[in-house]
């Protein structure tokens, strides 16, 4: 439902002198272009180190593997947290990397508790994502400037995955990697321009929550995970 | 809270705020730190000036087109299942947010930092409903344990406070044990609010920019409290101020970067979060039900007026970072909830003169606001224009110019590029020093010289106080 919208308009028009335009799409002519410059000309390789580098800033560790050797990186890392629980998207890319086996043999074997979103499991979904200790996901973007993946929440992949556990563990497919946020911003926008609908919420994540509202010293891990590691891997 | 925070003049807060010492120990520490993070990351780019000429056409396009865009938004909110409610003034707004949250039969509200919440008094109206309201970003549940101190800057609301002070508000409020470490003090206040997130029934968000082509609205946040306020509970509220929109998600992301640099220094924030619609079925987070109100409140009366400008606004502090004003009276002397040069352009023209007509002069018209503004709003000349208006009202200006410098503590002042080299010079240029000798990065007049060269830095003796003590005295 929209309420009180015509009145609202016609006074902005009024204000700015002219008649209301609600219709007519205007015309966007940019004079200046600066973002697509940014980074542009950088090869995969290139953008892996930019992409490396900001990690650093971002308080943020960097594994970069092999898919063959994708799940032993991830299971020592999830040790190093401290274990489970842990909590997953419901996404056929853990299978594309062939991680199936470890999510549900090796780490229920182990005493690992896997919980992966359903939406059969409804509201226990963000329960399971609360107490859990990791939270893995894949990125469906990554932009290398700012080192951020970029999730698209619908469905199986809830957004409380990558919010509610106190680690978070990134797996980035190397070839979802691109310049910066105007490539994203290209590839999501073209969606719309073709009809589709964008899921209602889509994240840039770069890093761990932080702040530094105590006297301008940064807190690392606030409301969101308190740290988080990137895996970068070769594509299969 | 309203635009004015509290009565009282304005004379006598900065009297008080200038005896704050650890206030403005804080506000100049910040101020440095904040700057030079934004200068390197800005620097990085290595075409700052093509970025903030993109950031002002963009603004300056849908402040022109805004009829169209905001007709488009609207349209795809409701496309996606979401409600539009278009406020003309804040009373509008309060009403229409009170009559959702009652409908709900709404206990507990979290919400995360919005200005045009606080702008509109929402607290309050929610609050003699009979809701809790938490604010949940940092800065902003610390002043509201407080009693309800006021903010005093629009990124670091709790800047004036020290971390003792803090450690004892989370003692008396929310039984606290541990050390005035602001890492302890921050885990604290996770677990706690961690509780207030699970179990809130509405959550209110502001908006960076909404994004007219998809109908969605975007949060640019570092703590993670807005993405929790729009997770779990199963109504959402966001409020925005009706300029704040974009035509595409390719201009979102130039004034998301723009915002990112100039408000705290890094690349992009710990989350953007771009957010369309209600959840979609087989969604098992996200808010069942989405309002988005979008509030006039009096920036109308400013379109089309030679203030358009100030409606380009990205809210990122950069002009409150960068002032010398501000630096030495902070934020509480301007007695509204945007303080420093954009405060001091937008609060008259939200909240009028009567209460206001001191704060155009809170200035020296050094011109550092309108270099460090990413979007390029010439605040300096929107502040001189201010005082050419009240003078044609008043007949006289509300206050001595020379006694508001006196009284900031940074010496009398009429013609800027005079005063920038002599009697003044030392104070108000110290931010741009980068030892004490010379000015890599001046601003307004001197910026042009500073590109290519250092600036000698103003001594703190002026010449002719120098010539006047080697020579023994001036003749009587």
């Amino acid at each position: 439902m929209i309420q009180q919208r015509a009145p609202f308009i016609k006074n902005i028009a009024t204000a700015l002198g002219r008649e209301m335009n609600t219709t007519k799409k205007p015309e966007r002519h940019w004079k200046y272009n600066p973002q697509a410059k940014t980074l542009a000309d950088l090869s995969q390789d290139e953008l892996v180190q930019v992409f490396q580098k900001q990690c650093n800033n971002i308080h943020t560790d960097y594994i970069e593997t092999t898919a063959e050797q994708l799940k032993e990186v991830l299971a020592n890392r999830v040790d190093m947290y401290g274990g489970g629980p842990v909590s997953i998207w419901q996404d056929e890319r853990f299978d594309t990397f062939g991680l199936r086996n470890l999510l549900e043999e090796e780490w229920p074997q182990a005493s690992v508790e896997v919980n992966e979103w359903t939406v059969e499991n409804g509201d226990d979904n963000i329960k399971l994502a609360e107490k859990a200790n990791v939270g893995i996901t894949f990125s469906d973007i990554t932009l290398a400037e700012s080192a951020t993946v970029v999730l698209f929440s619908t469905g199986g992949q809830g957004r409380s995955v990558s919010l509610l556990p106190q680690t978070y563990i990134a797996i980035i497919p190397k070839s979802t990697i691109v310049p910066r946020m105007t490539q994203a911003a290209q590839i999501i926008s073209k969606k719309v321009q073709n009809g589709e609908t964008v899921p209602p919420c889509i994240n840039f994540i770069s890093g761990p929550s932080n702040s530094a509202d105590i006297e301008m010293n940064l807190v690392v891990g606030v409301h969101g995970p308190i740290k988080a590691t990137y895996i970068i891997v070769e594509d299969r | 809270m309203a635009v004015k925070i509290t009565d009282g003049n304005f004379k006598d807060k900065v009297k008080d705020n200038l005896q704050d010492d650890f206030m403005r120990g804080a506000v100049s520490g910040a101020q440095d730190r904040l700057r030079s993070r934004r200068l390197e990351n800005a620097e990085e780019l290595g075409n700052w000036e093509e970025w903030r000429s993109h950031g002002e056409e963009i603004r300056q396009h849908v402040l022109e087109n805004l009829d169209y865009y905001l007709q488009e938004l609207s349209d795809n909110v409701q496309k996606l299942g979401g409600h539009v409610f278009f406020a003309q003034t804040a009373d509008d707004a309060n009403r229409y947010i009170e009559e959702v949250v009652k409908k709900k039969e709404a206990k507990k509200i979290v919400k995360s930092k919005s200005m045009v919440t606080e702008e509109i008094g929402l607290n309050a109206v929610l609050e003699k409903a009979g809701c809790t309201v938490i604010e949940t970003d940092l800065g902003e549940y610390i002043l509201q344990l407080d009693e309800h101190d006021p903010p005093s800057h629009i990124v670091a609301p709790a800047l004036h406070k020290n971390k003792e002070q803090i450690r004892k508000v989370f003692e008396e409020k929310i039984n606290y044990k541990k050390s005035n470490d602001p890492t302890e003090l921050a885990r604290h206040a996770r677990e706690t609010l961690r509780n207030e997130f699970l179990t809130a029934d509405v959550g209110i968000t502001g908006c960076n920019f909404a994004i007219a082509e998809s109908g969605s609205i975007s949060l640019v946040t570092n703590e993670g409290n807005a993405r929790l306020a729009t997770t779990v509970p199963k109504t959402q509220i966001t409020v925005m101020g009706m300029e704040r929109i974009v035509p595409t998600f390719e201009e979102l992301e130039v004034l998301v970067s723009l915002l990112t640099r100039s408000a705290v220094g890094q690349k992009l924030t710990s989350y953007i979060t771009v957010l369309s619609g209600p959840r979609r079925e087989g969604d098992a987070d996200g808010p069942e039900e989405f309002h988005l109100v979008i509030v006039d409140n009096g920036r109308s009366n400013i379109l089309g007026t030679e203030f358009q400008s100030v409606l380009q606004c990205i809210r990122c502090a950069a002009c409150i970072n960068v002032c010398p004003v501000y630096r030495h009276i902070g934020g509480h002397s301007y007695n509204s909830i945007y303080p420093g040069p954009i405060g001091a352009v937008l609060t008259p023209l939200l909240a009028g003169y009567d209460d206001f007509k001191e704060l155009p002069y809170a200035s020296t018209l050094c011109g550092a606001c309108t270099e460090a503004c990413p979007v390029k709003i010439p605040l300096h000349e929107l502040l001189h224009k201010h005082r050419q208006i009240i003078v044609e009202k008043e007949g006289k200006a509300p206050i001595s110019e020379g006694l508001m410098m006196k009284a900031f503590g940074i010496g009398a002042a009429s013609n800027p590029l005079y005063t920038t080299g002599t009697k003044l010079a030392t104070k108000v240029m110290k931010p741009f020093m980068k030892d004490k000798e010379f000015i890599s990065k001046g601003p307004g007049p001197l910026k042009e010289w500073t590109m290519i060269r250092e600036f000698p830095a103003p001594k703190n003796e002026r010449f002719r106080d120098w010539y006047k003590n080697r020579e023994g005295g001036d003749k009587k």
